[in-house]
């Protein structure tokens, strides 16, 4: 057993499959990140995915062109963002609730529409869609196992890759980035700066939408070859989880994401041998939560740690003048 | 007498000189839970002039001038800016009308530096790459800093900057985005005397440079000595417009409350009885790690009260959090009849003893949709009194009880079931001082009794408290109402920044004057002076 | 009778209500004009939807019985709901309840009567300890309840799964079915030849229970104060942790009995494919109910209908059973929206504006 998880951590192939199936789950994480720092939680990501899968498979089988189902996936999926954004941001609607409601939606509406067009009700086998490329680095590729990892992954993995820098762009660098977190940290304080929070807002989400529009694309389009129903497993929430463990950063968005990714990825070789696959697609989701919990003791700890160490030095200060 | 003002305040329009800059015509605002906070207003403002706005807590200053900067929509009415109609359908709409606005509650984000608040919504970037310009930023803010002598540290974060710094550097934050009419909301609540007289010099200056400035307070004082004219309100009315020239402080203090005020508080003379609570040694930093309380002992009496005066923010909330057990305590002790309470949960808290009136009735002192008798037996539901043995409620005997506390105490109300949310201010701290008061302790921990309380409610609940005292009662007051504090207590001690600097023995024989010196920290007891406070 | 006359002269109650039944008779005319777009046989289709309890009396009976899940995930929410957390944990509680009912039902040899109620007692205890979690994870390391539940959702779906597949399977069944439970296990059967069970009244039992505990106690006043404002409830003495706890805790309890009632009543052996997700229900049926656990049985009855009536649809026509998913999510996105909500209020208010404006001239 240990011989095994040895064998496989140190395969190529295995960091092969970490990466891919660490696209996906870091593309809405980072969408759960910059809305998280504008101050609204998109608990709708799931929805935008599952929309994403099947727009992308639909689009890409009746055009016949995998980039225009792509759009349209990406198109659908800033959609969902929008209408939470209506009803969370127009409507006064609680933000989390409407969400979920949102999903709810996408759950029933996705396996409703595929229904109704082709008949099928889980899988979508029956359209002729198309897969997103995967691309080979020259050079890369040559380079002795690092090559085999990185190189001949499909372009939504080095999308996601890029999506990383974007966001931390947007975040630390733009002028955007003080304003969502101003309106994150004090949504009054931007407003009487005369920042419109709800524009903020929307600009968050429709970051958001097209993040995970693309992370629902590749599921169906890349990870996969086929819309199933509830494709998106749930890593519209497990980001929302993932987004805490991240620490609000783009950076830590690699990590969180990873997290899942590499027991994502040692489930499917575990499954390969038949071990218990139903305690093991448990994994990714427990370790998720674990994380969350080992991050927030941590720095729990770290804070009251400062706080005394800062109390001792005041403290210390005042003695000092008292002596003087 | 109000048909009278009114005509005062037409007659100006026409026979001043200076030109209205900004006014309101028939401006009304009812908020969603129903509270009519302004009715009919019409308010003007000339150009150049400083311009005081007084009025009790309630009277619909902040109302009024939140709708000025479009952070409310008015109910009614409009608003004209050089005699033409403006909508002001956001903060941003106000900004760009020339409006800026200095809040109570500093609009600043604490996580980012002084220079970075000051060019939200407006920054300057880089001609290049379109990113933020760091350096540009603090540039600006020291430019400005330095042309309108409001001094800030452009790069330091805001979580660090200290209270009246950060309040100049929402002014120059108004500055920057081109403020003509500078709102300023009650800027002196936050200040020491001092820091006060500082700001004023200021705003003169500001004026002389040309900008109009409404300067909201209650403190007529102030108002006195700063403003050109002055406009009072009431119960969301706006009473009269005066010039200060043309008016005494009696006049508008008449005005502001409709009669005559009364400061006076009957006290009985009591010799105070045994030590029933010990606090030694209490020490709390805060989530910024700002430490709010070093070391802060004393003891208090049976048949006492003592005051905690001190300005805002220097560790009197803190404290009063720690002993009743919402907060956790860094260091120290607090011990009830003898016994150790420290850090642990109100429920026990209360059980040794301590009833508290916090300072913040809204979001602590009472749960808003809950019914009124929710609200008035949250803290004794479990006694055999209320349920069975077996966990059942007695429906009938709490509804007899709250009945009799909501007559006892005046509550006006049309049932003891509606909801606490449909209360006036002064009608839900009547709610919190019935439970409190007849939760049979020894030892009353009140915190900002009349806050926001209209003026008959104030004098209700000042003799609760003097009777409460005369029933034996051990009385901890804090109050930013220094005449309150100093009207009400036997004996005061001073706060400055988490410290206890001093202790008065008997409060009739301070005067504020010389209090002020020790909330400044100009001034500082011996430790043996500070000692007595102990009474061992 | 003046009750009645009190709830619709006064606004504040009659408000509400007029949203919820806003929201029921949208979702109703949503999925009609969604019926006419994908149908070739719309009318038809539509009878079928809207008419399928009285078209046939099995549609009848199973309407009842849908009502008994969901009535528990009902009162579960409820209770969750009256705290103001959002936790969706239920859905473990009542899937691993099924799972340790299953355990008992065929496992254990224990007398008629007894057999089910052991049961459902062991199933609440585990439903309850499982509500928990989200509520520890909230309160110690602060983590988003509804986020945490959801993916303890995957991983107790998952673990029960497991448990059937390697402990509990019939290995003769080619389909993925547990061993049959033992004749003990099983509840009478209420109205002969239907499928309608005892279930039915246990569901009935406990609205009353959760009712008069959520009103008529001083738990539920706990939960009630702790929900209205948690910063009170501490200040006044309340325990408000362990009032958190001990409302988790029921709320899985409920579910856990949910789930057991399902396996006992309706079932031979456990032969769900996958989760049946009757959270989502709940949800639903809470929000209808306005957390209030004397109108669960009138919400669930409602989104009983609604289920019975696309399931027959989909049966007889070429409409997908899905589409009520979609619409259970339209109620709630309606619900969730304070604006509408509040819609009345503020044009009420507007009036009284211009009403004491006229009389200050």
């Amino acid at each position: 057993m240990i011989n095994f998880i040895l064998g496989v951590v140190t395969s190529a192939n295995y960091w092969f499959i970490v990466l891919r199936s660490t696209a996906p789950i870091l593309l809405v994480t980072l969408g759960a990140v910059i809305t998280a720092q504008a101050g609204i939680m998109n608990m709708a990501l799931e929805g935008s995915m599952l929309w994403a899968a099947l727009v992308g498979v639909i689009a890409s089988s009746a055009t016949g062109n995998a980039w225009i189902g792509l759009l349209a996936g990406v198109g659908v999926s800033v959609l969902v963002a929008l209408v939470l954004g209506f009803f969370a941001l127009k409507l006064d609607a609680n933000a989390v609730l409407s969400g979920v409601a949102l999903n709810l939606v996408a759950t029933g509406g996705t396996v409703f529409v595929l229904f109704s067009l082709t008949g099928d009700k889980g899988i979508s086998s029956s359209l002729p869609s198309k897969v997103l490329p995967a691309l080979t680095i020259p050079l890369v590729k040559d380079i002795p196992w690092i090559g085999k990892v990185i190189s001949g992954q499909n372009i939504i993995v080095y999308i996601a890759a890029l999506s990383v820098v974007f966001v931390d762009f947007i975040l630390r660098r733009f002028t955007i980035g003080r304003r969502i977190r101003a309106t994150g940290e004090n949504i009054e304080a931007a407003k009487a700066a005369g920042i419109d929070p709800v524009r903020i807002k929307f600009f968050a989400l429709i970051v958001s939408g097209v993040l995970a529009g693309l992370a629902g694309c590749f599921l169906s389009m890349g990870y996969t070859s086929n819309f199933t129903s509830g494709i998106a497993a749930g890593r519209g929430y497990v980001a929302n989880a993932a987004q805490v463990v991240a620490g609000g950063t783009a950076v830590g968005s690699i990590f969180a994401a990873m997290l899942f990714g590499l027991m994502d990825a040692m489930a499917t070789y575990l499954q390969n041998i038949g071990l218990m696959p139903e305690l093991i697609q448990a994994l990714p989701y427990a370790v998720t939560i674990l994380g969350f919990v080992v991050v927030t003791f941590v720095r729990d700890r770290r804070e009251a740690e400062r706080k005394r160490r800062l109390f001792a030095s005041s403290t210390m200060k005042k003695e000092n003048v008292g002596g003087m | 007498m109000e048909r009278l003002s009114e005509t005062d305040s037409l007659f100006f329009h026409r026979s001043d000189a200076l030109q209205t800059l900004i006014r309101t015509e028939k401006l009304s605002k009812i908020y969603p839970n129903g509270t009519f906070a302004n009715k009919s207003v019409d308010f003007s403002v000339l150009e150049g002039e400083i311009h005081g706005l007084v009025g009790e807590n309630g009277a619909g200053k902040t109302t009024l001038m939140k709708m000025l900067y479009g952070e409310e929509q008015p109910s009614a009415g409009r608003i004209l800016i050089d005699e033409k109609p403006v909508s002001l359908a956001s903060e941003f709409a106000a900004i760009k009308a020339g409006i800026g606005m200095v809040h109570q509650h500093f609009m600043l984000v604490p996580s980012l530096t002084a220079a970075e608040n000051l060019v939200l919504g407006k920054e300057p970037k880089r001609a290049r790459t379109r990113t933020f310009d760091v350096e540009a930023a603090a540039r600006i803010t020291e430019e400005l800093s330095a042309r309108y002598n409001l001094p800030v540290i452009a790069r330091a974060r805001v979580a660090d900057l200290s209270v009246s710094m950060r309040q100049k550097l929402e002014i120059l934050k108004a500055l920057y985005r081109g403020a003509r009419i500078l709102i300023l909301d009650e800027p002196t609540a936050v200040l020491t005397p001092q820091e006060t007289e500082e700001l004023f010099v200021e705003l003169k200056a500001l004026k002389q440079q040309g900008k109009t400035i409404i300067f909201i307070s209650h403190k007529l004082k102030e108002i006195f000595q700063l403003c050109d004219r002055v406009t009072v309100m009431r119960d969301g009315r706006l009473i009269a417009s005066h010039r200060v020239a043309d008016v005494d402080i009696h006049q508008i203090s008449n005005e502001m409350v409709g009669r005559e005020v009364r400061f006076e508080i009957t006290r009985p003379s009591m010799a105070p009885g045994e030590r029933v609570l010990d606090v030694r040694g209490l020490a709390f930093v805060d989530d910024f790690a700002i430490p709010k309380l070093k070391n802060v002992s004393f003891s208090l009496r049976k048949n006492e009260i003592l005051g905690v005066v001190g300005v805002d923010g220097n560790g009197q909330s803190e404290l009063v959090e720690i002993i009743t057990g919402t907060q956790k305590a860094l260091a120290g002790t607090v011990r009830v009849h003898g016994v150790d309470i420290t850090n642990r949960p109100p429920s026990v808290i209360r059980r040794s003893g301590i009833a508290h009136i916090a300072e913040d009735r809204m979001t602590v002192g009472t749960a808003l949709p809950a019914s009124i008798e929710q609200n008035l037996l949250a803290d004794r539901y479990w006694s055999r009194q209320f349920s069975t043995k077996g966990g059942f409620l007695k429906r009938r005997e709490m509804s007899a009880y709250s009945g009799t506390l909501v007559r006892e105490y005046d509550i006006r109300c049309n049932s003891a079931h509606q909801p606490v949310a449909s209360l006036s201010g002064g009608n839900m701290q009547k709610v919190v001082i019935a439970r409190e008061f007849t939760a049979n302790a020894s030892i009353l921990i009140i915190a900002q009794p009349t806050r926001g309380v209209d003026i008959g409610a104030i004098e209700y609940i000042h003799s609760k408290i003097m009777e409460m005292r005369s029933a034996g009662k051990a009385i901890l007051l804090v109050s930013s109402d220094l005449q309150e504090v100093m009207g009400l207590s036997d004996s005061l001690v001073v706060m400055h920044q988490g410290e206890i600097v001093a202790y008065f023995p008997d409060a009739s024989r301070v005067t504020d004057k010389e209090l002020g010196l020790y909330m400044l920290g100009l001034k500082r007891q011996s430790e043996d002076e500070i000692r007595k406070v102990l009474h061992e | 009778m003046n009750s009645i006359r009190r709830f619709f002269v006064d606004r504040e109650s009659l408000a509400p209500a007029l949203v919820t039944l806003f929201a029921a008779v949208f979702s109703l005319l949503a999925g009609i004009v969604l019926i006419f777009i994908v149908s070739k046989q719309p009318l038809q289709s539509v009878q079928n939807f809207l008419l399928a309890p009285f078209l046939r009396s099995y549609n009848f009976y199973y309407l009842l019985i849908v009502m008994v899940p969901i009535t528990f995930t009902g009162l579960a929410l409820c209770v969750v709901y009256q705290l103001r957390y959002m936790s969706l944990i239920v859905d473990a509680s009542l899937y691993v309840g099924a799972v340790v009912a299953t355990a008992i039902g065929t496992q254990i040899s224990l007398p008629a009567g007894i057999h089910p109620a052991v049961a459902m007692l062991a199933a609440g205890l585990v439903g309850g300890l499982i509500g928990l979690l989200p509520a520890i994870l909230k309160i110690r390391w602060r983590a988003n309840e509804l986020v945490s539940s959801l993916m303890l959702n995957y991983v107790f779906y998952f673990l029960g799964s497991f448990i059937i597949l390697y402990y509990l399977r019939d290995r003769s069944q080619t389909i993925l079915s547990s061993l049959p439970f033992k004749r003990t296990f099983l509840l009478p059967r209420l109205v002969p030849n239907t499928q309608l069970h005892v279930g039915f009244l246990i569901a009935a039992a406990f609205v009353a229970l959760v009712t008069i505990f959520l009103y008529r106690t001083r738990w539920g006043y706990e939960i009630r104060i702790t929900g209205a404002n948690p910063r009170f409830a501490m200040y006044a003495g309340i325990p408000v942790t362990t009032v958190v706890l001990y409302a988790h805790f029921i709320s899985g309890f409920l579910g856990g009995v949910g789930g057991a009632v399902e396996m006992s009543g309706l079932y031979r052996a456990f032969i769900w494919q996958m989760d049946p997700s009757y959270a989502w229900d709940g949800v639903i049926v809470a929000m209808l109910a306005r957390r209030n656990p004397k109108f669960v049985p009138v919400s669930a009855l409602f989104l009983a209908y609604l289920r019975v009536g696309a399931d027959f649809m989909s049966r007889r026509g070429d409409v997908a059973f899905e589409f009520i998913t979609l619409l259970q999510g339209l109620i709630i996105l309606i619900l969730a929206s304070d604006r509408i909500v509040n819609y009345f209020k503020e044009r009420r208010l507007r009036k009284q504006v211009l009403k004491s404006q006229g009389e200050s001239r």
